[in-house]
């Protein structure tokens, strides 16, 4: 059988403002494996987030067209009814701030448990609290029986952001969507969640998408890397040779921008990240930021090359790309 | 949250003595005293003088507040020399009244504005929703006592659907349940009156706090657990935005005691409001002060009340 | 002679409770922090939510009541509030996190960079504007945009704005509270390469709190790892980074995430081990209420809260 779970075809998803339609996310086409975890990785405004949204159907005002197909049914088109049995049991999702994404009138148990009363009716009241208990275990909390009857505001982010864990894994989901979810975190409770999410990998099996802005996340936890800029992937990669071989002016830029060893100046990305509205919507959307590479560099379409097995690139401007030294040059433009 | 409550509690004894001052230099502000509006002027002067100070009205000002107080803690609100009988009967006559009118008006107010409340955060922006708005607005802009004319007009005297004054029919035997079936029924149209108009903010209060818990990051993760519109509604947003309405309840009281007195002058209703505007009126200044005192003491528990509550219903007071 | 030199600061807060409200016991925000700083350095202060480094920053500059200890800036006592006089004022100045919020919406970008000038120096309407152009232009702003409001500026703009009020009066220390958290990484690049720029015209001194640790060694000359209010470690960057010496040092350095994806494996154990040695000396390195030792000097710029052998 194929080991393929989820399957985005040519995905844009749009937000209304004033009277017209603009998409957030632009066309996205890509695949995700059983077992598998794809990184995500973008500034704010990449439209990653509005894609992780998407897969979920959780935008309440959006348009959606394209297909995400999740084990072969269709997200998109799918009733409400259908995908409200999907959401929460064959996929679930991690969330960004762990402060704000409970219920803070509900006790921690009564909320990991409304996840399985949805989803599994068989089980009886002492049958889901067996399994919150398990639950709770599971993701590290210690004495569970006492955060059971807990309320958010009682435990720290980092034991919030588990609740959610355990909460998003109740019912043994394919597919995980975790949308930054050690942003809000301090760096040792970061490295904590990362293991316990690589942890779980292992038991459940799901494939999982990580979305986050930070490239030493994706280092750490993905298999393959897709790159967003401006609605798009602008690259797409297994992750050793993104690391090791990128190609995209953008990906190489944003590497170049964290520091690392030996390294005085930072390099600084020209201009500033287009806004929605203001999206170039035709030629190679980089094209603006990186002023000093010759026109005639890019495509007038911008379609992604495979350049080696499984390692797809954007536009053809990658070939031709250069850091510029010349401190003028690298002064960024502001208007 | 038992702490709480207790130091809640402490909290309102310097501001009940605060305001017992505060009442009590008022009423040694207004001229005259007990004994001016009692006496026949052509009394002589001297003899008034004797009856002031066997009354202790020539005492310093503390050695009368703490008669006053002392008083009043032993239920004494002194002679109302209108009426010719002791304040404390006069207003506990009176209370039931009002107490009977808040009641009816507490649940008119709840049966509207919960579900109109509801309707309009759930469906905010759609036609249904800005007809609710559009009610609150009107309900804002119209005084109250003029609505209750109004509806007096229309009900009372065009319709004939409900009394027009009076708290009881009159001839009916007190105690029996011909007499409190008569008391509803007069308290009807001046409750559903006050109600109408009244309830417009919490409509509002309620209204903006649905729409603002749609928005929390706990109700998407509700729908990413797969539960349903209805569920999330139930579950997530009502309960949450019902909180701060509970909150509200107690603050509601005290407008609706205190905030009667005009209603209850336009349907010639006798509960306390009126007795207040009667009181001042013909310059009964004794059931003017108490009335000021109880109106303040019924502010200050009512506030008392919200706390309470809000610490009952919410965990983040409730465990400290 | 120090530039700035704290000894033994306590930041403490007070924690009501009882029926009477009153202080049943305090919250060592910071509790006995000592360091020296000299001109012209950068100084980073690292640590987790709650250590206590945010608080430390404050209570320099006067924002947070100080409980005891000794504040010397340029040689003369300013702890008390009252001291920090005008001059300090305007020789101390602070940059914010979030650009969004530090920033007053309804005022032009002309009236933000010009309330400190306003405050301390009497200028003419044309000279002032002339100042803040000025000031713009050195933080590539364009000096035109005087009378946008903030909300028109993107999220690195405005740090570079909120950047140009701080240095308008010419400061010798700024104090940046995690200037760059809550900015994307091209962004944070930009405002990271500005900050060193102004430091080598200006001969500025940075005291630099961040709980990034990454940032913290691009910017530092000497860092300091702060753990429940106290230190537990300060050093050189080579000291710290590649010379640890405490258990938690060495258990946030494992924590960042290594952007090769080679070292993974590494990386993991690397953490584990840490993590083990981190439960097993726990009760060596932390007293029963798990705070830290007093610091004692393992070389000349090398200081480490060691456990109290015998």
């Amino acid at each position: 059988m194929s080991n393929e779970l989820l399957k985005i075809k040519n995905l844009s998803t749009s937000f209304r403002i004033g009277d017209e339609y603009y998409a957030a996310v632009d066309d996205v086409t890509l695949t995700l494996n059983k077992n598998e975890v794809l990184g995500i990785v973008g500034e704010s405004g990449s439209g990653k987030s509005a894609l992780a949204f998407s897969i979920m159907r959780l935008h309440t005002r959006a348009k959606i067209e394209g297909e995400i197909l999740l084990n072969n049914q269709n997200i998109v088109k799918m009733s409400t009814s259908k995908l409200n049995k999907i959401r929460g049991d064959e996929m679930a999702m991690i969330f960004q701030d762990p402060l704000t994404a409970l219920n803070p009138l509900m006790p921690i148990g009564r909320q990991i448990e409304e996840n399985l009363f949805l989803h599994n009716k068989k089980l009886g009241q002492q049958g889901r609290k067996k399994r919150t208990i398990e639950l709770l275990n599971l993701v590290g909390i210690p004495r569970p029986e006492r955060v059971y009857e807990q309320f958010p505001h009682e435990l720290s982010g980092g034991m919030r952001q588990r609740i959610i864990i355990a909460i998003a894994i109740a019912n043994d989901p394919e597919l995980l969507i975790a949308d930054e979810p050690t942003t809000a975190l301090d760096v040792t409770i970061q490295a904590q969640i990362l293991d316990l999410v690589r942890e779980l990998k292992e038991k459940i099996h799901a494939g999982i998408i990580l979305i986050t802005h930070d490239l030493g996340v994706v280092a750490e936890m993905a298999d393959r890397v897709a790159v967003m800029y401006a609605g798009q992937i602008v690259e797409i990669a297994p992750v050793d040779k993104l690391f090791a071989n990128p190609l995209h002016p953008y990906t190489r830029s944003l590497l170049n921008s964290v520091p690392a060893e030996g390294q005085d100046r930072l390099h600084v990305i020209q201009g500033v990240v287009p806004t929605l509205k203001n999206l170039p919507r035709t030629g190679c959307r980089f094209a603006e930021r990186i002023p000093w590479i010759d026109a005639s560099h890019h495509e007038e379409h911008p379609e992604l090359h495979e350049v080696e097995s499984g390692h797809f690139v954007r536009c053809t401007c990658y070939e031709h790309f250069y850091f510029p030294d010349n401190k003028e040059e690298q002064a960024n433009g502001v208007s | 949250m038992w702490k709480f409550i207790v130091r809640r509690l402490l909290i309102t004894i310097p501001q009940i003595i605060i305001l017992s001052i505060i009442v009590f230099i008022l009423a040694q502000m207004m001229p005259g005293d007990a004994l001016s509006g009692l006496i026949d002027p052509s009394i002589d002067p001297a003899a008034v003088e004797q009856q002031r100070e066997r009354l202790g009205l020539n005492n310093p000002w503390y050695i009368q507040y703490v008669d006053w107080v002392g008083g009043i803690l032993q239920g004494d609100f002194g002679q109302s020399f209108r009426f010719k009988m002791p304040v404390t009967e006069l207003i506990g006559q009176r209370m039931v009244n009002t107490v009977l009118l808040s009641v009816v008006t507490l649940i008119f107010t709840y049966l509207i504005a919960l579900p109109l409340g509801l309707i309009s955060g759930r469906f905010n922006d759609t036609l249904l929703d800005q007809a609710i708005t559009g009610y609150t607005y009107i309900g804002f802009a119209t005084p109250l006592f003029i609505f209750s004319l109004f509806m007096l007009w229309i009900f009372g005297y065009n319709l004939g659907w409900f009394p027009t004054s009076g708290s009881v029919a009159p001839g009916t035997e007190p105690g029996t349940i011909a007499y409190w079936l008569s008391k509803v029924y007069h308290a009807l149209l001046p409750g559903i009156s006050i109600a109408l108009i009244q309830v417009v903010s919490t409509v509002q209060y309620l209204r903006s706090e649905i729409i603002d818990t749609k928005q929390k990051d706990f109700i998407i993760t509700a729908r990413a657990k797969g539960a349903g519109e209805q569920r999330v509604y139930n579950k997530h947003i009502f309960r949450n935005s019902l909180l701060p309405i509970a909150a509200f309840f107690g603050w509601e009281i005290t407008t609706l005691i205190t905030g009667t007195v005009f209603v209850e002058k336009i349907f010639s209703y006798p509960g306390m409001g009126l007795l207040f505007l009667e009181s001042i009126t013909q310059r009964d200044f004794s059931v003017a002060n108490s009335l000021v005192l109880l109106f303040g003491t019924a502010q200050i528990m009512g506030a008392l009340l919200s706390d309470i509550i809000l610490s009952i219903v919410d965990p983040r007071i409730r465990i400290k | 002679m120090a530039f700035l030199e704290v000894q033994d600061l306590q930041v403490y807060f007070p924690i009501k409770g009882g029926i009477f409200n009153r202080t049943v016991d305090h919250i060592k925000a910071v509790d006995g922090v000592s360091f020296e700083m000299e001109q012209g350095k950068t100084y980073g202060l690292v640590g987790e939510s709650g250590s206590g480094k945010s608080t430390t920053g404050r209570a320099i500059i006067g924002l947070e009541d100080i409980t005891s200890g000794k504040i010397l800036f340029d040689g003369k006592d300013i702890t008390d509030k009252k001291t920090k006089n005008k001059a300090f004022r305007k020789d101390v100045q602070m940059i914010f996190q979030d650009p969004y919020s530090s920033l007053n919406p309804r005022k032009r970008v002309l009236d933000i960079v010009a309330e400190p000038l306003r405050n301390f120096e009497k200028l003419s309407k044309q000279e002032e504007r002339k100042r803040v152009q000025e000031l713009l232009d050195i933080v590539n702003v364009s000096p035109d945009s005087i009378f946008k409001y903030p909300h028109e500026f993107s999220g690195g703009q405005r740090q570079r704005i909120g950047v140009a009020r701080a240095i308008a009066l010419k400061p010798k220390l700024i104090i940046a509270d995690e200037p760059v958290s809550a900015l994307d990484v091209s962004v944070q690049a930009q405002v990271l390469n500005f900050l060193k720029e102004i430091q080598s015209e200006l001969n500025l001194t940075y005291l630099f709190i961040s709980h990034d640790l990454g940032i913290v060694k691009h910017m530092c000359d000497n860092i300091s790892i702060m753990y429940k209010g106290r230190y537990v470690e300060q050093g050189s960057t080579a000291d710290i980074f590649e010379n640890p010496q405490h258990i938690y040092t060495k258990r946030l350095i494992a924590a960042i995430p290594d952007i090769d994806p080679k070292n993974r494996e590494k990386q993991f154990h690397n953490r584990q081990k840490v993590l083990e040695e981190y439960t097993q000396s726990y009760n060596d390195f932390f007293d029963q209420d798990g705070l830290a030792f007093q610091l004692k000097s393992i070389s000349d710029t090398h200081r480490v809260a060691l456990p109290q052998k015998g």
